[in-house]
């Protein structure tokens, strides 16, 4: 059965301020979830109150501030920290995003900060990620055909190739599976908005030549007619990316093979 | 068809049928609100009105039945109380069709 509260251990409870630096000019109050594995604890919410006088633009910078200076405890994954590799997603004001490309001043008051939701926690804002990645592995995320591999190369043109626009952009970032009521409920099922936007790729990539089989694995009333369609994965996307019409997509070729 | 799609595509199908068979349930009550008990059993004697109102009731139980199921499939996850459910919304709206039908024939055959 769903679970509407959450379990009494799993329950956050307030945690420690951490006050700016006398001198600060522009304080913001940024409320952050706290969870570490080796304490019997309940999570947590720290406050902390970065300057943002001497802070970057962004979330993330506000976090990697957080951890320099204030609080070397803190985890969170990141990288790139400009939107391409995908790690430093996390629930941001509320929604999923990247905290690189997240900008402070887009938020109004304090700036809560939470690990993607539903998932299993590693430390703080680090999520297991484990399953979603098995399940990217199940849609099998490359090029497969019958015929034998070309001397030169796979042709594809300009109008076959526009087919994957809206798709190659993703990242991996867990955004929208995570936004997803039906991913929360079921994610051990149902493959995911991120899942099924890469299979809608390789649906649609003209040198693939494995479409009835990759539909075959796809037709399932869990691993994919899960999506109601709720919108939560376009919304979340932080690259712009429809998950929510890609799956459409998918459904839309499994009626055209039947009719 | 695998059973998933067919289910994907019933539950579209009901949708749409329900649109005018709805409207025309809604027409129905509206010309007869203030109609007697002999007006209306002459009203639904109509065959082609009887036709359209079992439509209706058949169409939208239908639509029910599969919404709920997946409802169901949604959000209860042991196995035995979901088969439990899952037959208590089969046998609610197929008693439901049943009556509806019994009711109509009652008042075709006088």
């Amino acid at each position: 059965m769903v679970q509407l509260t959450l379990p009494r251990n799993s329950r956050p409870t307030e945690g420690r301020v951490w006050e700016a630096p006398a001198d600060a000019k522009d304080v913001r109050v940024f409320q952050v979830y706290r969870w570490s594995p080796d304490d019997e604890e309940n999570p947590r919410i720290d406050s902390y109150h970065v300057d943002l006088a001497t802070c970057g633009p962004m979330v993330l910078d506000a976090l990697i501030k957080i951890k320099n200076e204030m609080d070397s405890t803190l985890t969170f994954r990141r990288s790139c920290r400009e939107g391409i590799c995908g790690s430093c997603s996390m629930n941001i004001d509320g929604t999923n995003t990247l905290a690189c490309i997240k900008s402070i001043e887009e938020i109004k008051g304090t700036v809560k900060v939470y690990p993607l939701p539903h998932m299993p926690i590693v430390k703080d804002l680090v999520p297991d990620l484990t399953h979603f990645y098995e399940q990217y592995s199940s849609i099998e995320p490359w090029l497969q055909t019958h015929t034998a591999e070309p001397s030169d190369e796979w042709r594809q043109s300009p109008e076959e190739r526009e087919k994957i626009d809206g798709h190659y952009e993703c990242i991996l970032c867990a955004c929208c599976s995570t936004s997803c009521p039906s991913y929360w409920w079921n994610s051990e099922r149902y493959l995911g908005p991120a899942a099924l936007l890469q299979a809608h790729r390789w649906l649609e990539d003209s040198r693939d030549e494995l479409t009835d089989e990759r539909l075959d694995r796809l037709e399932d009333s869990f691993r994919l007619y899960r999506c109601h369609t709720i919108m939560n994965c376009a919304k979340a996307c932080p690259k712009g990316l429809s998950p929510a019409k890609a799956i459409a997509g998918i459904k839309r070729k499994l009626v055209e093979r039947e009719i | 068809m695998d059973k998933s799609t067919a289910h994907f595509l019933k539950q579209r199908l009901t949708a749409l049928a329900n649109i005018p068979l709805a409207l025309f349930f809604l027409y129905a009550l509206m010309t007869h609100a203030d109609a007697d008990y002999e007006t209306m059993r002459a009203f639904l004697s109509n065959p082609l009105v009887s036709a359209a109102l079992l439509g209706f009731i058949v169409s939208a139980l239908w639509h029910m039945y599969l919404g709920m199921q997946i409802i169901i499939e949604d959000y209860i996850h042991g196995e035995a109380l979901k088969l439990f459910v899952l037959a208590l919304n089969f046998l609610f709206c197929l008693s439901v069709g049943f009556v509806s039908l019994l009711s109509a024939l009652r008042i075709w055959t006088g």
